[in-house]
């Protein structure tokens, strides 16, 4: 295995109860390496008043409990972990049932250029990585979505998308968990459940993980 | 025993909250709860549930109706009108509701957000391991609807009290923040102008965020940055230069820069303000943040010890 890249983050109080630690400022897999292997040290040897950490694309925010430590304290103990952290996990590798059915199939074939068969094979082809959460509730943000896929958003987001869609916009991909509005293209939906609340572990992915779609039909 | 309640009214951003799911933002889950949790814990530590759940009423208000059995009740937060069974009062007092009688709660002189919390246990759903409701998806405890009821088992009956209302629970004029992470964004006389404004809470309000009426800020250079995780607090700046704070059921991530962070210490009394109300923003050490947060958490918890002793002498 190839030594991890030596990062020196920046650290910024955030409030009375928070460090972000930022690795970059453009969304690279470095940064991004960075931020998956501190988040995994921490959650493995925490410090004495840690409450949280979330992990994005080049920084994770720290929180902690003001009442027990500090940000100095809290930055100390941070660079005691980079300099012991390993490389980056490697996330689990989960596989999600996609049945291509979504109303905006068509409109992504024409925008991409490509037949309803080939928006389907290349979203199938992507390699997907659970980049951050975020917008609501276990939308997870998968990175990865081929080249050719790569559209905007729509100009104007539409209500009431049922969860368990499959949607794609800005080269990432979301399959969403609850019912809410998206400006985002809806090319199918997953029976895979990503949020389970009553499950012993409720989301299905941790950032860093990876996913593998799969075509089943109706 | 048991306590039927019929909602006659709950007008919007009337939900069920607790002190919220901590743990679950690096999955995009806010933590939600009361907006004002030391009112919440007031209205709860007075009966000796602490930890429990509570009506959050919203200055749209409230109006219930006994239907069965008898409930004693505690409210705290703000300055709204209390209507209880024909009798006038304030939304700081313990009480009893009895089957037949009306509970009705409108805003008042102050305040934002008040807690009805029930002696026994609320009859509602729970989701990832609290009752705090998610305002955009309504999951957890939930929403109250107009027309629909609050079932209350082990309702219990507690002597009546006057709560006394500490000036820490007000809104504040001057609320406290620390610059950043993200003020790298913005040139120093905007900054100044963060400090040196007077803002006003706009009536884009609600359980994400606020709005903020007041000088638009210029972001340097292209707004151009990573979605980075967010806080409740968290002051950003929109492409309009319209700063927001952010609330409860805030997103965990989002693409704007934060110029500042309102010290979660005074983000109980900063929800306290109604649209319409000024404030200043006055920046701190994050070493001074700190401390501030320390000496509030002093001053709450022994005010709130208490209040649950002299429940105790009853």
């Amino acid at each position: 295995m190839t030594g991890f890249p030596v990062f020196r983050p920046i650290f910024r109080p955030v409030a009375e109860h928070g460090v972000l630690v930022e690795f970059g400022d453009r969304i690279d897999a470095a940064a991004h390496g960075a931020v998956l292997a501190l988040d995994r040290a921490l959650a493995l040897r925490p410090f004495a008043g840690f409450v949280e950490a979330v992990p994005a694309y080049v920084n994770l925010l720290v929180r902690f409990d003001p009442l027990t430590t500090d940000h100095a304290t809290v930055e100390v103990a941070l660079r005691g972990l980079l300099d012991v952290v390993g490389s980056a996990p490697v996330g689990q590798v989960h596989g999600v049932d996609v049945v291509y059915d979504g109303p905006d199939l068509e409109a992504v074939a024409q925008a991409c250029g490509l037949t309803v068969e080939g928006v389907i094979a290349a979203h199938l082809a992507g390699e997907y990585q659970v980049a951050l959460y975020g917008f609501a509730p276990g939308y997870a943000y998968l990175s990865g979505v081929p080249q050719v896929l790569r559209l905007p958003r729509k100009d104007a987001a539409v209500r009431g998308v049922a969860a368990g869609s499959v949607i794609i916009a800005a080269g990432q991909c979301i399959v969403t968990t609850l019912t809410m509005p998206t400006g985002w293209w809806i090319i199918g939906h997953s029976p895979t459940v990503i949020l389970d609340a009553n499950g012993p572990r409720p989301f299905l992915f941790d950032v860093g993980d990876r996913v593998q779609f799969r075509r089943v039909s109706a | 025993m048991r306590a039927v309640l019929s909602i006659r009214f709950a007008g919007p951003h009337v939900s069920v909250q607790d002190a919220g799911r901590p743990g679950f933002a690096r999955f995009g889950v806010p933590q939600s709860g009361a907006m004002d949790r030391l009112a919440l814990a007031a209205a709860l530590g007075v009966l000796g549930q602490p930890g429990g759940a509570a009506v959050e009423v919203s200055l749209g208000g409230l109006h219930l109706e006994c239907l069965e059995g008898e409930v004693s009740f505690a409210m705290a937060g703000g300055g709204f009108i209390v209507d209880h069974a024909g009798q006038k009062g304030g939304s700081w007092q313990v009480a009893t509701l009895r089957a037949g009688q009306r509970l009705t709660v409108r805003r008042g002189p102050w305040g934002a957000w008040c807690y009805l919390a029930c002696a026994g246990v609320l009859q509602v759903p729970e989701w990832l391991g609290s009752r705090a409701t998610h305002s955009q998806s309504g999951l957890g405890g939930g929403r109250l609807e107009t027309g629909g009821r609050l079932v209350v088992e082990g309702a219990r009956i507690v002597p009546d009290l006057a709560i006394p209302c500490p000036t820490f629970a007000r809104p504040l004029v001057q609320v406290r923040a620390v610059l950043g992470p993200q003020d790298r964004f913005f040139d120093a006389d905007q900054i100044a102008v963060l400090q040196g404004a007077f803002w006003r809470l706009s009536a884009a309000y609600d359980r994400m965020g606020v709005r903020l009426d007041g000088p638009r800020l210029t972001v340097a250079g292209a707004l151009d940055m990573p979605s980075e995780p967010v806080a409740r607090g968290s002051v950003q700046v929109a492409g309009d230069g319209v700063a927001t704070v952010l609330l409860a059921d805030h997103q965990t991530t989002g693409g704007y820069p934060k110029i500042a962070t309102v010290l979660d210490a005074d983000l109980d009394r900063f929800a306290q303000a109604r649209p319409g109300d000024g404030f200043r923003i006055a920046l701190v050490t994050a070493e001074q943040a700190v401390q501030g947060a320390r000496l509030a958490a002093r001053q709450r918890g022994a005010w709130l010890g208490g209040l649950t002793s002299l429940q105790m002498q009853r």
